[in-house]
C-alpha cells in the first residue's frame, strides 16, 4: 500500500464530499449474519468534529472529477483543483479496516458525475456490492443515487444500501437552473420516484416471504442548501413537506451555504454560514415530523420567514395565545406537545405519570420540562400559574430577557477575533 | 427509629437488604455501602449479609410487579455505583412492593423520576461507549481497546460488541476498574490482564500489527479533512466529546 498516495487521495475526497451533511446510521435493521462482520441496527456518532458534527460514516467521494459545472459546488468541472479518483478495492480496505477498530458505523459514498450517470452509479454499486457479498459486510452502507442513473442500476443500489439519496440542492427549479445548469429537476425525482415505489413494494414482499431480501431498509434522504440563492423560509420547508409527502423520505437535510468559490450568482466569499437559520429550518422539520404541526401553521405567506430569535414552537404559541392554557394534567398528548419548553419525551412522561397522580410544578421540572418557557402556557396541581393577561409579544420579550443565546455568545467570541 | 443497614455494593446485596427490610418489618431505613462508623443514638444498625437464595426470592416478586424491562432499568441503575443513591434504588422497589399497581412509569414519584436519571446517565455511558471505543491491532489479530468510563458498564456492552465484531477476537479493557472483556470467536469472559509485566498500557503499541500505524495515521487524516473550518464550534464539540474522553480516541491524541 502506498501510504503517501493514500492519503492524499483521502484527504482531497474526503474534503469534498463533507458538505453533504447526512451522516445518520440510524434507521436501518441490517443483522450481523452468519457471523459476518458489522451490524446496522442503531444509529452511532463515533467522533464529532471540532465545527460540533457527526462523525458516523466514513463519507467520501469515489472520484472529484466531475462533468458538471454547479455553481454551488467545490468540485465543479470549472473549479482550478486537486482531482483524484480511488480504486474499487481502496474504499473497500478503508471501510473494512475504519469499522473494524470501531471507528465507523459504515460507509457513505458519493461522486463526481464521470462519463455518464449509468457509468458512475455502477461503480458505487460495484463497491457496496463487494462489500457485501466478498466481504460478509453488514455495516451501513448509504450510496448516492446519481440522477439520472437507469432503473436496473437502483434496483441494484436498493438491494446492498441502507440508505439511497438524491439531493435536491436548490429548494426551488429556479434555484437549481440558476446554479446548476447541468441540472434538471426531474432527473433528480426520477430515481427518487422509481425507489420510493421499489421500497414500498419490496416491504409487502417481506411481509410474505420472510426470505425475501431486505431494500433499502433505511429508506431514502435529501438535502437542500440554505442561503445560496434567495429562497424564503416558506419555500424551503413547503419543498421539504412535499418530498416527505410525496416520496416518503426519510430525511430532508438543510445545509447552510458555506462559501467556497467566487461566483456573481451566490454570496460572497466572506459571508457567514447561516447557522441559526439552518438550526431554525430544523426545528421546524422536527415540529412537522415528530410534534404533529402542519407545515402552513409554522410558515405561509403572511409568514414567510422563521423568527430567528426564538424556536418556531414558540413562535407558534405567541401567534395563537387563544389555545393557551393548557392543563397539562388533562390535556391530550397533541395538545402538550404543542406547548413550548415541552419536548417528545417529557411530553410521554406526563401524561404516563398523571394517570398516578396530578403533577406539580416541581414534578414538571424534574421530569424534564423546561419551565422558562413552558410557565407562561400551561397550569398544574398548583395555585400558582402567569395570571397577568400577557400578550405574544410580552412573553416573547420575558423571555427573551432571561434567557442567554447560544447564537449570540458565539457571535461575541467570533467578533473578538478581529 | 432509624435502621441503617450496611450491604456489600452488589446487586444481590441489594435485594437481600429488601429481603431483611420486609423480613423484620422495618420502616425508616438507611441504605449504604460501607459502615460510616457513627453512631447516632436513635440508630440500630445491621449488617446485611448477602444470600442468593433470599436475593432470588426478592427478583421473584419483583418480577410480579414490575416489566422485565424494569428489571434490567434497575440493574442499570444498580450499575452506576452511587453510593448515595443506593437508598433511591431501595425506595424503588419498596414502592413497587406496595403498590398495586405497576409503579414504572410514575414520574411524579421520587424514587421513580431518581432511578429513571440514573437510567438514562448510565445508558449515555453505555452508549457512548459503543462509539468511543477505539481498537488497535495486536500481532496475535487480536483488536484491543482501554476504556475508562464513568460508570462500570462492560457488563451492558457484551451484547452490542459481540454481535458486531463476530468475526474478529477482541478486548475491551476498563483500565479504572481493571478488568475487561475477551471475546475469542465463541463467547465472551471477564479477564483481568497484568501489566505490570509490560511496564504500562501504553506498551501494547509494541504489539501492534504492522498496518495498524497506518490505519490510525488515515483516520486521524480522515478526521481533519472532514472539519470544516468556517463552521467552528468548541461548544458543541466538547460537549459533545468531553475532554476526559480524548485521551482514548485515536483522533484526538
Amino acid at each position: 500500500m502506498n501510504v503517501d498516495r493514500i492519503t492524499e487521495k483521502l484527504n482531497i475526497l474526503a474534503d469534498a464530499a463533507k458538505y453533504d451533511v447526512s451522516c445518520a446510521s440510524s434507521g436501518s435493521k441490517r443483522k450481523n449474519e452468519n457471523k459476518g462482520l458489522g451490524n446496522a441496527s442503531n444509529g452511532i456518532c463515533h467522533s464529532y468534529t471540532e465545527d460540533g458534527r457527526c462523525v458516523s460514516l466514513l463519507k467520501i467521494l469515489l472520484t472529484n472529477h466531475c462533468i458538471f459545472d454547479c455553481a454551488y459546488c467545490v468540485s465543479r468541472k470549472s473549479n482550478d483543483i486537486q482531482r483524484a479518483a480511488f480504486t474499487v478495492q481502496e474504499v473497500v480496505d478503508l471501510t473494512i479496516n475504519f469499522y473494524r477498530r470501531n471507528y465507523i458505523e459504515g460507509l457513505f459514498l458519493s461522486s463526481g458525475i464521470f462519463k455518464d450517470a449509468d457509468y458512475t452509479m455502477e461503480r458505487l454499486v460495484r463497491i457496496a456490492k463487494k462489500l457485501r457479498t466478498e466481504h460478509n459486510f453488514n455495516g451501513y452502507i448509504h450510496l448516492k443515487s446519481i440522477p439520472g442513473a437507469s432503473d436496473e442500476l437502483m434496483n441494484e443500489a436498493g438491494l446492498y444500501a441502507d440508505r439511497l439519496s438524491v439531493n435536491l440542492e436548490m429548494p426551488t427549479e429556479a434555484g437549481l437552473k440558476l446554479l446548476a445548469p447541468d441540472k434538471n429537476q426531474a432527473d433528480m425525482i426520477k430515481p427518487m420516484g422509481y425507489l420510493k415505489n421499489a421500497i414500498i413494494q419490496r416491504a409487502e414482499e417481506k411481509k410474505l416471504f420472510k426470505k425475501a431480501p431486505i431494500f433499502a431498509p433505511a429508506g431514502q434522504s435529501t438535502q437542500v442548501i440554505i442561503g445560496a440563492t434567495p429562497e424564503s423560509d416558506s419555500e424551503v420547508l413547503q419543498s421539504a413537506n412535499y418530498f416527505y409527502k410525496n416520496f416518503n423520505l426519510k430525511r430532508v437535510y438543510y445545509s447552510g451555504y458555506v462559501p467556497v468559490l467566487a461566483d456573481s450568482r451566490l454570496p460572497a466569499l466572506n459571508t457567514s454560514v447561516p447557522m441559526v437559520r439552518e438550526n431554525r429550518l430544523y426545528q421546524a422539520d422536527w415540529l412537522m415530523r415528530f410534534y404533529g404541526f402542519n407545515v402552513n401553521e409554522i410558515v405561509n405567506d403572511s409568514q414567510p420567514h422563521l423568527d430567528l430569535d426564538i424556536d418556531p414552537k414558540l413562535g407558534w404559541a405567541i401567534r395563537n395565545m387563544q389555545a393557551f392554557p393548557v392543563d397539562v394534567n388533562k390535556a391530550d398528548l397533541q395538545m402538550i406537545l404543542r406547548v413550548p419548553g415541552i419536548g417528545l419525551q417529557s411530553a410521554q412522561k406526563i401524561v404516563s405519570a398523571r394517570k398516578f397522580a396530578k403533577l406539580n410544578w416541581d414534578q414538571l421540572k424534574k421530569i424534564g420540562v423546561a419551565l422558562n418557557r413552558a410557565k407562561y402556557f400551561i397550569t398544574c396541581k398548583s395555585n400558582e400559574f402567569e395570571r397577568r393577561d400577557l400578550t405574544g409579544s410580552n412573553i416573547k420579550q420575558f423571555i427573551l430577557a432571561t434567557s442567554q443565546s447560544k447564537y449570540l455568545k458565539n457571535t461575541q467570541v467570533q467578533l473578538n477575533l478581529f | 427509629m432509624m435502621t441503617t443497614l450496611i450491604y456489600d455494593g452488589t446487586f444481590e446485596g441489594l435485594l437481600t437488604a429488601v429481603f431483611e427490610v420486609y423480613d423484620r418489618r422495618l420502616d425508616r431505613v438507611n441504605l449504604q455501602k460501607t459502615d460510616l462508623g457513627t453512631d447516632a443514638l436513635f440508630e440500630d444498625k445491621l449488617q446485611v449479609i448477602t444470600n442468593e437464595a433470599r436475593a432470588n426470592r426478592v427478583l421473584k416478586g419483583l418480577k410480579q410487579k414490575i416489566s422485565s424491562m424494569g428489571v434490567q432499568r434497575l440493574y442499570a441503575a444498580h450499575l452506576a455505583e452511587m453510593d448515595s443513591d443506593a437508598n433511591s434504588l431501595l425506595g424503588y422497589i419498596r414502592y413497587a412492593f406496595d403498590s398495586v399497581l405497576n409503579i414504572e412509569e410514575d414520574y411524579g414519584n421520587r424514587f421513580v423520576m431518581r432511578v429513571s436519571e440514573i437510567v438514562r446517565m448510565v445508558r449515555r455511558e453505555k452508549h457512548r461507549m459503543e462509539a468511543f471505543v477505539r481498537f488497535q491491532k495486536l500481532k496475535d489479530d487480536t483488536f484491543y481497546a482501554g476504556v475508562e468510563p464513568d460508570f462500570n458498564v462492560l457488563p451492558l456492552l457484551i451484547r452490542h460488541f459481540k454481535s458486531r465484531y463476530a468475526d474478529q477476537k477482541w478486548i475491551i479493557y476498563d483500565l479504572r476498574r481493571k478488568y475487561g472483556l475477551y471475546y475469542d470467536l465463541h463467547d465472551t469472559q471477564y479477564i483481568s490482564l497484568d501489566f505490570a509485566n509490560v511496564g504500562k498500557p501504553a506498551d501494547v503499541i509494541a504489539a501492534f500489527t504492522e498496518d495498524e500505524g497506518i490505519y490510525q495515521h488515515l483516520w486521524k487524516n480522515y478526521f481533519t479533512s472532514v472539519n470544516i473550518p468556517s463552521r467552528k464550534n468548541t461548544k458543541l464539540h466538547v460537549r459533545h466529546i468531553p475532554k476526559r474522553y480524548w485521551k482514548h480516541l485515536t483522533e484526538k491524541i
